[in-house]
């Protein structure tokens, strides 16, 4: 009995342990991200699906976004390509804070977790910012044509909405205000749970419980917010 | 046990178990129960009935809920099925039920659409995904694995509540002015998407969404949980290839559920843009009672793509469950070693895997290349390849084996045959030349209805006749039993199999009445037998339900291992314990199909007994 009992733990797989080594919470927070993974699948597939249907007359992204503060020159996808940069920077942060959870170094992580969330609370301001232009539109609009009091008419349009859209389709406004909308919810969540989180740590709730394992979870759907972006920024900026 | 001590120290971390002093039933120094000298500590009612954490009960809740549902969603089938055997005939008891919307017994045609929307929806959301996965899922995966509870109890609560949450939202929507959604259990826009253009398209159609909405959350946080529980939480021996082939079934299903529901996510929030924000994603080129609408550029084709990203995969959910209590309940009651167990988790795998490249075949006529239709032909047929295995692996299983005929295995047997049957129209429906003449005829109804609706439901009765014991600590009446199995396989048959007739002459589903159409006159007969068997079949589920509520209560109390089997989860207690095993937990030597050695006096060895001197592990 006892030599078989001996070969029962030669794999990680031969149960009694976890195979990975990881706590039930680590785990289901990765299971989850695959899972929202996927949502943010079927909608980039939508929209790609919907831009192959109207390959000819799809606006160029690179005539649409090109605000940027402080001047009115026109700097295509330049502000955009800031923000994106910010969003990796606060993933840096996440990486150092989780870093420092694990010597335990309170101090360390509380200056980390806060500079992640000044720069979530800076990228969903850009966003606004990008919104804010997008619905706002150029000076001289564009002529479209557009259904009003039951009929098609013909219409100078000032910006993008829902229904309308200055730069053409008005399905890519759809897109682009829903998915970046999608985008920007879950970085105004993660900035949201990274605060409750901060604010643990400096009530050193996790000091006391000996690790900063939580920090490592939240750290894990931040980075998950900044990939998925990194695909939202291709499809809707470059391609 | 002397092997108990060699338990590696990380045992104790799995899911926490140091922090969380919830958790803390179990001492890692002295390997001991701690809750077990204080049982007199009892719970709150509300704790323990109600918001239970506790696997056992929440099984027991999901079983009850699914029960209610599935009564509901029968009791509309037998409604509109009255309205297609005599159109237009009036039946008081539809008025006394269904009120205005059976003005003096005759059937409300937009009813009658409500009542097939919701049927469909009840009967494959609430009753074979959340009824069959939440019920035995739950019950089965932290006994048969051997841990104390699953991993996180409380999500687990919260998975069970938003399942009554949506279950009480989708009934409620019977309750409104404008009536429930009616657009068919898929919601295909633009029905789903203009409120203007049914009456079931409103409110309705709204509490449908939010309905489902709250079924994807409660299954997410139910998938997560099993998959983690089973991958953390096995006890000491239970490797992968020593897992009952239920625990497979179940793993691999809540996998496809955390992959494909949040796709359904996606396409029903672009829904609701669509329907409150103005948004055209599914819509354009619409006029509604001569009047253009102003969304445009968007597809209808798109959302189909995205449902059936979801909805081919969900086949798989509602029935892989279903298959992996078969393959339990057949090898127990053959005194039998399933036959192929490796094959068995290869064809699992090999069907999930499939059932996500195969969504275009509900899509043949949508307009799609056909060269991109004989992809989707060729994947879909592909499935037919690990769906043989099991049926095969079931055979032989049964072939020259000692049967025991429980009811669970009548229901077991049932499933095969109606897995079967249902199978070999899959070929045909599989297949876009074929499929395209009977597309969205009656042919493709009694094909799903046969193949994923009964064996599911089969798979759902054999679960409950062969887990009772473990769930209620008493035994269900075997004769009663048996009536119900016969009556029910009866009606299935003689529901769905004439079905296939009216499908190859041309006849539409979803039509409120066809004697609009004179070619299908002949045909009507066809839909009196339907119906009869349909009644027949209803009323032969209150033997069921009587069986139920009174073994709960007045039936023999159960021995700790009626049906005497290897699994785990029958070294329990008959008394529900927190915790599930009374001090240590249990320690596995072997897989879970141990039956008819012939060097035992015992005709099976459970999943804990050592292995015997000089016995090597069978090579299976």
């Amino acid at each position: 009995m006892s030599s078989q009992s001996a070969t029962l733990n030669n794999t990680a797989w031969d149960g009694g342990k976890s195979p990975f080594g990881v706590s039930y919470g680590k785990m289901m927070m990765w299971f989850f991200l695959v899972s929202d993974a996927l949502s943010f699948g079927g909608l980039l597939v939508a929209y790609g699906f919907m831009r192959h249907k109207y390959p000819e007359v799809w606006p160029d992204p690179s005539q649409v976004f090109t605000h940027f503060p402080g001047t009115h020159a026109s700097i295509p996808l330049a502000y955009v390509g800031l923000m994106t940069f910010i969003l990796i920077l606060s993933s840096v942060t996440m990486v150092l804070a989780v870093e420092a959870g694990h010597r335990n170094d309170k101090k360390e992580v509380e200056k980390w977790m806060l500079l992640t969330i000044i720069g979530g609370l800076m990228f969903v301001g850009s966003q606004a910012w990008e919104w804010y232009n997008f619905i706002i539109g150029s000076h001289e609009g564009a002529l479209r044509t557009v259904f009003e009091d039951g009929k098609w008419i013909e219409k100078t349009i000032y910006g993008a909405n829902l229904q309308y859209n200055e730069y053409g389709l008005p399905v890519f406004g759809d897109f682009f205000f829903f998915i970046t909308g999608f985008h920007g919810t879950h970085v105004f969540s993660g900035v949201v749970i990274n605060f409750i989180i901060y604010v643990n740590v400096i009530k050193g709730t996790y000091e006391k419980r000996g690790h900063y394992e939580m920090v490592e979870k939240v750290g894990l759907y931040w980075h998950f917010v900044d990939l998925v972006w990194v695909f939202v920024f291709t499809f809707f900026y470059l391609l | 046990m002397s092997n108990f001590n060699e338990i590696p120290k990380e045992t104790s971390a799995l899911g926490n178990v140091k922090n969380d002093p919830e958790h803390k039933l179990y001492d890692d120094e002295s390997h001991t129960y701690l809750n077990d000298h204080d049982d007199h500590d009892e719970q709150h009612w509300i704790e323990k009935y109600v918001f239970s954490t506790d696997h056992k009960m929440i099984s027991k809740q999901y079983l009850l809920t699914a029960i209610v549902m599935g009564v509901i969603a029968m009791t509309m089938s037998t409604f509109f099925r009255l309205q297609l055997a005599w159109p237009g005939k009036a039946f008081p008891i539809l008025e006394v039920f269904l009120g205005k919307w059976a003005p003096g017994g005759v059937l409300d045609p937009n009813m009658y659409l409500a009542l097939v929307t919701i049927h469909g929806t009840i009967m494959v959301f609430f009753v074979l995904t959340g009824g069959l996965s939440g019920t035995f899922s739950n019950l089965l995966i932290p006994l048969q694995i051997g841990a104390r509870d699953m991993a996180s109890g409380f999500l687990n609560m919260l998975s069970y509540w938003f399942f009554f949450i949506s279950s009480a939202i989708m009934v409620a929507s019977f309750f409104i002015e404008t009536g429930p959604a009616s657009g068919g259990w898929t919601v295909y826009p633009p029905l789903s998407a203009l409120p203007q253009a049914m009456p079931g398209s409103g409110l309705g159609m709204t509490l449908w969404l939010v309905s489902m909405t709250f079924f994807v959350i409660s299954s997410l946080l139910g998938g997560l949980n099993y998959i983690v529980t089973v991958i953390n939480l096995r006890t000491v021996g239970m490797k992968m290839t020593r897992l009952p082939l239920t625990i497979w079934a179940f793993f691999v299903t809540a996998i496809l559920g955390v992959l494909s529901f949040p796709v359904l996510l996606s396409a029903v929030v672009l829904l609701i843009m669509d329907r409150g924000f103005g948004t055209s994603f599914y819509l354009s080129d619409i006029f509604i009672g001569g009047q253009a609408l102003e969304q445009s550029g968007g597809s209808p084709i798109l959302y189909e793509h995205l449902f059936w990203f979801l909805g081919h995969p969900e086949v798989y959910i509602v029935l892989l469950p279903a298959l992996g209590i078969t393959s339990e309940i057949v090898a127990t009651n053959s005194r039998k070693p399933i036959f192929g167990y490796r094959a068995m988790i290869g064809s699992i795998i090999a069907i999930a895997f499939l059932s996500f490249i195969v969504w275009g075949h509900h899509m043949f006529i949508t307009g799609m290349s056909p060269f991109l239709g004989s992809v989707f032909v060729f994947t879909t047929l592909l499935i037919a390849i690990p769906s043989a295995v099991k049926v095969f692996n079931y055979i032989s299983t049964l072939w020259k084996s000692n049967i025991q005929y429980t009811p669970a295995m009548l229901f077991a047997v049932g499933l095969v045959s109606t897995f079967i049957t249902g199978g070999l129209t899959g070929i045909i429906l599989a297949d876009s030349a074929l499929d395209i003449n009977v597309h969205d005829t009656y042919f493709v109804v009694a094909h799903f209805h046969i193949v994923m609706g009964a064996s599911a439901i089969f798979g759902l009765f054999a679960g409950v006749y062969h887990w009772f014991p473990k769930m209620f600590g008493r035994m269900m009446n075997k004769t009663l039993g048996y009536v119900h199995f016969w009556a029910t396989m009866i009606a299935v048959y003689g529901v769905f199999f004439p079905m296939h007739f009216l499908g190859l002459a041309g006849v539409p589903r979803r039509y409120y009445s066809i004697e609009a159409f004179e070619m299908f006159n002949n045909l009507v007969d066809i839909n009196v037998l339907i119906t009869c068997f349909a009644i027949f079949g209803a009323l032969a589920q209150f033997v069921f339900l009587f069986n139920y509520f009174y073994s709960m209560y007045k039936g023999p109390v159960a021995s700790a291992n009626p049906w005497k089997s290897n699994t785990l989860e029958w070294t329990t207690p008959v008394e529900h314990i927190h915790g599930n095993w009374h001090g240590a937990l249990p320690v596995v030597h072997r897989w879970a199909y141990d039956y008819s050695r012939p060097d035992l006096e015992n005709d099976f060895m459970p999943q804990t007994s050592p292995l015997l001197p000089h016995e090597a592990e069978a090579a299976h």
